[in-house]
């Protein structure tokens, strides 16, 4: 986007916040701290995320210090301090950061507290989107966002090309394998992360309990899960409908089948389902239980969708190994059976097509995700939705050309044309007279235009340019208007029988004799040859809109009446008298006009 | 723009009622019920004589609110859940299409609260059975109404006797989830556009929790309706005044400051009961106003400066220990309080009160809505103070009443009636239970068994007529404590809040007249109940943007003489979000060459000199027949043709099109025009 250099850097941390992904939020923790106190940027941050936040970083900064014995990064007053320098933002509140800068929050439905960031920057608006999910599942609702009028959009697309199948399917299919395995006396171990996954996994299985009268233990880690469960129960606006319909009388969080866990129960016999952290099984506890179980062929371990290479979750994924080797010394033999889990909170490649539809932006820059398919989803963007899309690299710089705008006054007149344009085009288009007029139609076409507005822009060096209407345009210049109209001058001839008959038929003159007539016509020839024309014109072309007037005739801009003097010297009709002869002068508004008149 | 003050509101439960014509559009400012107009109906196990009507209650709606066609309110606005009540009213109605914005928690707790009241009264229909008569009770009949003692007739009627036709039967659950589902639900600070003109948007109050107050933008107005607000509140978020800065209107429609205190007689009464009043010190308002501040920071000072929260912790302080000695005596205490946030403090310090002395004495809430309203208050830490969004961020509960429940301190049951809780009663105890009426709900059965109790407890607020409230339940001897609690700004910060808005133009309610001095700073108007006021328009005009690419197709023309340019602009007029923008046709923009103003006059010889180097030739001719200053331009060759030029118009005769076209060109060249 154009311009405001200091407003880049504000959004695009923002975002970076929003999405609670550890290695983001560490780079903010670290950015704020390198920087020292002269941080001039607001964090700005929905309730949820500033809540969970510091519990994820506490977490994050005790599996770098223990398990790698790494130097510390930043300490937990570190965490504290940056937390108080974040602002909580609610969904769809607009908070105007500075003079230019609008943001605002849209509920994005990837974890609890994700949002979609939109920004303003004077006329320029974008929006951008971590991870977001279009569809709803047992926690969270789906992504919700309205239509906006947007410059850009930055969507992130790491399942660019990936087309889920039916969540339902999914889910029985997981709750079949836990089944079996419990009925069979076994263990299941589900590795996750605190946050998301385990809720919804959770609310499964503690809804499968219910209906299938389990007694089977669920045990949940001790710590950070149940920690981070007393957020969900508070921050009930932020999760799914379902669960804000309903906790009133019961919150869905809190969970009949679930218990915290403790050390012993580990080698205790009986089948139970344990929720350990962390997800990939890198370390931590996880890692305790999975050397346990994983040995015995009876037990079952769930992995996500996804996990980092090295890590021992990968390891099972990729293959079916049958031992493990932890370090030099260690190995674990895995004789149980692993279950991979899609529950991925990330949108899919339609889920994307749908978001970017739905907005409509201007441009599209897709970040986060493999190249190629990218490039796919880039090309399926550009074909099917016609938007410009880029998928830049790291550190390439993209512009983006924005619709600059020009403030300017308008008057009330002018506003009020407009939409009296639009109105009377909308309602009348037509004026009444027959479509075999051809002139006519040239005729609508002048009218049809008039539902743009037309207005005069006057630039003043040392105002704002105003627009005014014509009228406003000669009060303010002080001068008045120098009409200009067209006539044609023309003889029209008038039939002596019918200058009679007209006669009779008004009443004025009943009994006249034929060799007056011509003097009667000639006392008021102007009244009676524009009534005689009038009912001519209308005999012949079917008008409806000639007002007749005892001076002149009127047709919309056309005036006709008769006159008085014979500049241009007509050529003579052979065959009619003189006293029949009627100059009629045609007065077109503005416009050149043809008349013709049937004689 | 035009403001009717439907009702100045009587107090915190009654919120003051507006019309608003903006824009071409008509808003309706909250929409209360006047529940204290229901304290002339008798409770039902009312035993003693007295004048009171033994009827259905019916419910006192906005009087002129009748007065307006409701099919042509466009807009409602619900500042506080009190303001809520009236709304079935008007949701029922056929012809009713207006959109109803409120926040989100203002929309929870109103449709708690209408509920509740519609179970509450669900008793009296039990007890009278069907109405026989359901368009006009037997009591609304003349004679029965004059039968009413003078103070009862006053409060059916209203002083002026035209208030009767505002009673109405309530409204039924049906009508409520109905109205439930009309009401769109607002973050504090999200944006909603009604019909691209007006743009909503809400900033707390701090009066409750989700009170707010609204600006609204529109393409020519900015205004900013400011309800009741607190600066600092111990539970709600508090008064959000900086996001209300920069807009030029200000309907300020906090009439807490100028309550006329008339409730209350000890005249005679006094004996029956101890009454206990904290009082508010607030004659000191005169020697603040008008003062000058220095700059905005004082000003803030001012303004957040702590006596009054200072004064309702002191107060609620106060209350509890009263509480705790009536416990003590062995008494029980009532406490029929419907200030959802009060309830919420009380709750939580009289249970340290009861902990620090080590009493066991239990807490009940009974009402039909407590456990839902209490799960509700918890888990929504958006809406609340900043001490208690601290306490989600630490991960504890935002209220101290689910760690009650949790204990089994604090019982929550939704009628009085039900078994679980006669096997867990004991007294003394402490109740708190709708309604503040003393007509409605729990708190009739129970102020029935213990008025006569001297040791028992009942706590009412300030604003409640005591006299009127306890007059069923008289012989009286229980104490009664009335208070006080903070309803709105103080008159001293009224000029300190407006000066830091910096409006142009503030409506003040008539009744502020004498109490506030005048700044000069911005136009003073004064509104009075059931008076249009109209309010001059600030701006002129409108302001529109146009696409800058649309300059490029323009083709001004300088006019020297007045330093400008002037251009003809054609293009499509589109309003969204309040902004009028100006977009370019989709066909080109085609100006025809002919131009179609002209100003300025003529002279004849330089048109002749324009029209000879056009190859045409002609002679100026005077026709003496015509009227003086007509002049008339006679082409010969290359065909005839006339130009008749006087000092307002210019007629082009010519027997051939192109002929003409071409003097028009000629003419166009020698004279001003756009």
């Amino acid at each position: 986007m154009e311009g405001d250099g200091i407003v880049n850097p504000i959004t695009i941390m923002e975002p970076a916040i929003c999405e609670k992904e550890y290695g983001k939020l560490v780079s903010l923790c670290f950015k704020v701290f390198k920087d020292g106190g002269s941080v001039r940027f607001q964090f700005h941050d929905e309730y949820p995320t500033k809540a969970l936040a510091p519990l994820m970083l506490e977490d994050y900064r005790k599996v770098m210090v223990e398990r790698r014995g790494e130097e510390e990064q930043f300490s937990y007053e570190h965490i504290i301090e940056c937390m108080k320098k974040v602002i909580a933002l609610d969904l769809k509140q607009t908070v105007n950061v500075d003079k230019d800068l609008q943001i605002r929050a849209y509920y994005a439905g990837h974890v609890l507290g994700a949002a979609m960031i939109y920004a303003k920057v004077g006329h320029d608006t974008m929006v951008y989107t971590g991870d977001y999910n279009m569809t709803p599942d047992r926690h969270l609702g789906a992504a919700q966002i309205e239509r906006l009028q947007l410059d850009l959009l930055i969507t992130e697309s790491t399942y660019a090309t990936t087309i889920r199948d039916s969540k339902y399917a999914r889910e029985t299919e997981f709750l079949k394998v836990v089944h079996k395995c419990i009925s069979r006396g076994g263990k299941v171990l589900i590795p996750t992360f605190a946050l998301g996954r385990a809720q919804e996994l959770c609310l499964l299985l503690d809804d499968y309990w219910e209906r299938m009268n389990l007694k089977v233990p669920i045990y949940f880690s001790a710590g950070l899960t149940i920690q981070a469960n007393m957020y969900y129960k508070m921050l009930i606006s932020w999760t799914s409908q379902k669960i804000k319909d309903t906790y009133a009388t019961r919150n869905a969080f809190d969970f009949k089948h679930v218990c915290p866990f403790e050390r012993s129960f580990i080698n205790a016999p009986g089948p139970c389902v344990l929720f350990a952290t962390p997800g990939m099984i890198s370390g931590g506890f996880s890692l305790e239980v999975f050397k346990q179980w994983a040995p015995s062929e009876i037990n079952l371990v769930t992995l996500p969708g996804y996990c980092v290479a090295g890590t021992i979750g990968h390891k099972l994924m990729s293959g079916k190994p049958t031992r493990i080797d932890l370090d030099k010394d260690t190995h674990i033999d895995v004789r149980c059976q692993i279950h991979q889990l899609s529950f991925s909170p990330h949108t899919d490649a339609k889920g994307i097509m749908d978001l970017v539809g739905l907005l409509s932006p201007q441009h599209v820059i897709l970040v986060h995700g493999e190249k190629p398919k990218m490039a796919l989803l880039k090309g399926r963007i550009q074909t099917e939705l016609g938007i410009q899309c880029y998928d830049p690299a790291n550190n390439e710089t993209v512009f983006i050309p924005t619709n600059r705008t020009v403030k300017t006054d308008a008057t009330k007149a002018f506003i009020k044309s407009c939409s009296i344009a639009d109105f009377h085009i909308s309602s009348n288009p037509l004026v009444g007279l027959t479509d075999s007029n051809c002139e006519a139609i040239e005729l609508f076409r002048a009218v049809e235009d008039k539902k743009e507005a037309e207005g005069i822009l006057v630039m003043d060096k040392t105002k704002r340019a105003k627009i005014v209407c014509e009228n406003e345009l000669m009060l303010k210049l002080g001068v008045e208007e120098h009409g200009v109209k067209f006539a044609y001058c023309c003889p029209v001839y008038i039939d002596f029988h019918e200058q009679t008959s007209h006669q009779l038929a008004s009443g004025s003159c009943v009994a006249l004799e034929n060799e007056n007539s011509s003097l009667e016509a000639a006392r008021s020839p102007k009244c009676s040859s524009l009534q005689i024309l009038h009912r001519r014109l209308e005999s012949q072309i079917c008008c409806k809109n000639l007002k007749g007037n005892p001076d002149y005739l009127k047709l919309n801009s056309i005036t006709i009446h008769s006159c008085s003097r014979n500049f241009l010297s007509l050529p003579n009709q052979g065959g009619k008298t003189e006293a029949d002869q009627c100059n009629i002068s045609v007065v077109a508004g503005h416009q050149l006009i043809k008349i013709w008149l049937g004689s | 723009m035009k403001l009717t003050c439907l009702s100045m509101g009587r107090g915190f439960y009654c919120p003051p009622c507006h019309m608003l014509e903006l824009c071409g559009f008509r808003v309706l400012l909250e929409c209360p019920l006047d529940l204290s107009a229901l304290t002339v109906f008798s409770p039902l196990v009312s035993d003693s004589a007295n004048h009171l009507i033994c009827a259905v209650p019916w419910y006192k709606t906005v009087k002129s609110l009748h007065l307006w066609d409701p099919s042509l309110i466009d807009l409602v606005l619900i500042s506080t859940p009190y303001a809520i009540l009236g709304l079935p009213f008007l949701t029922r109605l056929s012809g009713f299409s207006a959109k109803i914005y409120a926040t989100e928690a203002v929309a929870t707790m109103g449709r708690l609260i209408m509920e509740d009241l519609v179970s509450m009264h669900a008793e009296y229909a039990q007890f009278y059975g069907p109405d026989e008569r359901p368009a006009c009770p037997e009591w609304m009949e003349w004679e029965e109404l004059e039968k009413l003692p003078l103070d009862l007739r006053e409060i059916v009627l209203g002083k002026d006797g035209v208030e009767l036709g505002a009673w109405m039967p309530l409204y039924s659950a049906a009508d409520v989830k109905e109205c439930m589902l009309k009401v769109h639900s607002l973050r504090y600070g999200e944006e909603a556009c009604y019909n691209s003109a007006l743009i909503l948007k809400s900033f707390s109050s701090g009066l409750e929790i989700g009170s707010c107050n609204w600006m609204i933008n529109g393409p020519r107005r900015n205004v900013t309706y400011l309800s009741s607000s607190i600066f600092k509140s111990a539970h709600a978020m508090g008064f959000d005044y900086h996001s209300l800065q920069g807009n030029d209107l200000i309907l300020f429609s906090d009439l807490s400051g100028e309550v006329i205190d008339d409730g209350r007689n000890d005249a005679d009464g006094c004996k029956i009961y101890d009454e206990i009043v904290v009082e508010d010190p607030h004659s000191s308002y005169v020697s603040a106003v008008g003062a000058s501040y220095g700059n905005e920071e004082d000003l803030v000072k001012l303004l957040l400066e702590n006596h009054e929260n200072l004064e309702e912790s002191d107060r609620i302080a106060f209350i509890c220990s009263c509480v705790l000695d009536s416990l003590k005596e062995g008494g029980s205490v009532l406490i029929p309080i419907g200030r959802i946030g009060i309830v919420l403090l009380l709750l939580e310090k009289i249970w340290q009160f009861l902990e620090s002395s080590n009493m066991m004495v239990p807490i009940f809430m009974i009402s039909t809505i407590a456990e839902e309203t209490l799960a509700s208050t918890n888990a929504m830490p958006e809406w609340l103070c900043e001490e208690r969004r601290q306490k989600l961020f630490s991960g504890e509960p935002l209220f101290g009443h689910t760690e009650l429940i949790k204990e089994k301190k604090l019982y929550l049951f939704p009628v009085l009636n039900s078994s679980n809780l006669l096997m867990i009663w004991k007294e003394p105890c402490l109740v708190f239970c709708p309604h503040w009426s003393l007509r409605l709900g729990p708190a009739v059965h129970l102020l029935r068994r213990w008025h006569k109790d001297h040791r028992s407890l009942l706590i009412l607020e300030e604003g409640v007529d005591a006299e009127m409230a306890l007059l069923p339940f008289k012989t009286l001897s229980l104490k009664v404590l009335q208070c006080s609690f903070i309803t709105g700004i103080k008159l001293k910060k009224i000029q300190p809040l407006l000066q830091m808005l910096q409006p142009k133009i503030v409506l003040l309610p008539d009744g502020l007249k004498s109490q506030l001095t005048i700044s000069k700073n911005y136009a003073h108007l004064y509104y009075s109940e059931n008076v249009a006021l109209r309010v001059p328009s600030l701006r002129e005009d409108f302001e529109a943007r146009i696409m800058r690419y649309l300059d490029f197709k323009l083709q001004p023309r300088i006019l020297p003489q007045e330093n400008l340019a002037i251009a003809r602009l054609k293009g499509r007029l589109r309003l969204s979000n309040g902004n009028y923008l100006l977009v370019p046709a989709e066909k080109p923009a085609h100006f025809s060459n002919k131009q179609q103003l002209h100003w300025g006059s003529i002279n004849p010889d330089l048109l002749l000199k324009a029209l000879k180097d056009k190859g045409l030739d002609g002679h100026i001719s005077d026709d003496e027949t015509a009227s003086c200053g007509v002049q008339f331009i006679s082409i010969i060759t290359p065909h005839e043709a006339v130009i008749e030029i006087d000092s307002k118009q210019t007629v082009i005769s010519a027997a051939n099109e192109n002929l003409a076209a071409v003097i028009y060109e000629a003419f166009r060249s020698i004279c001003n025009g756009i």
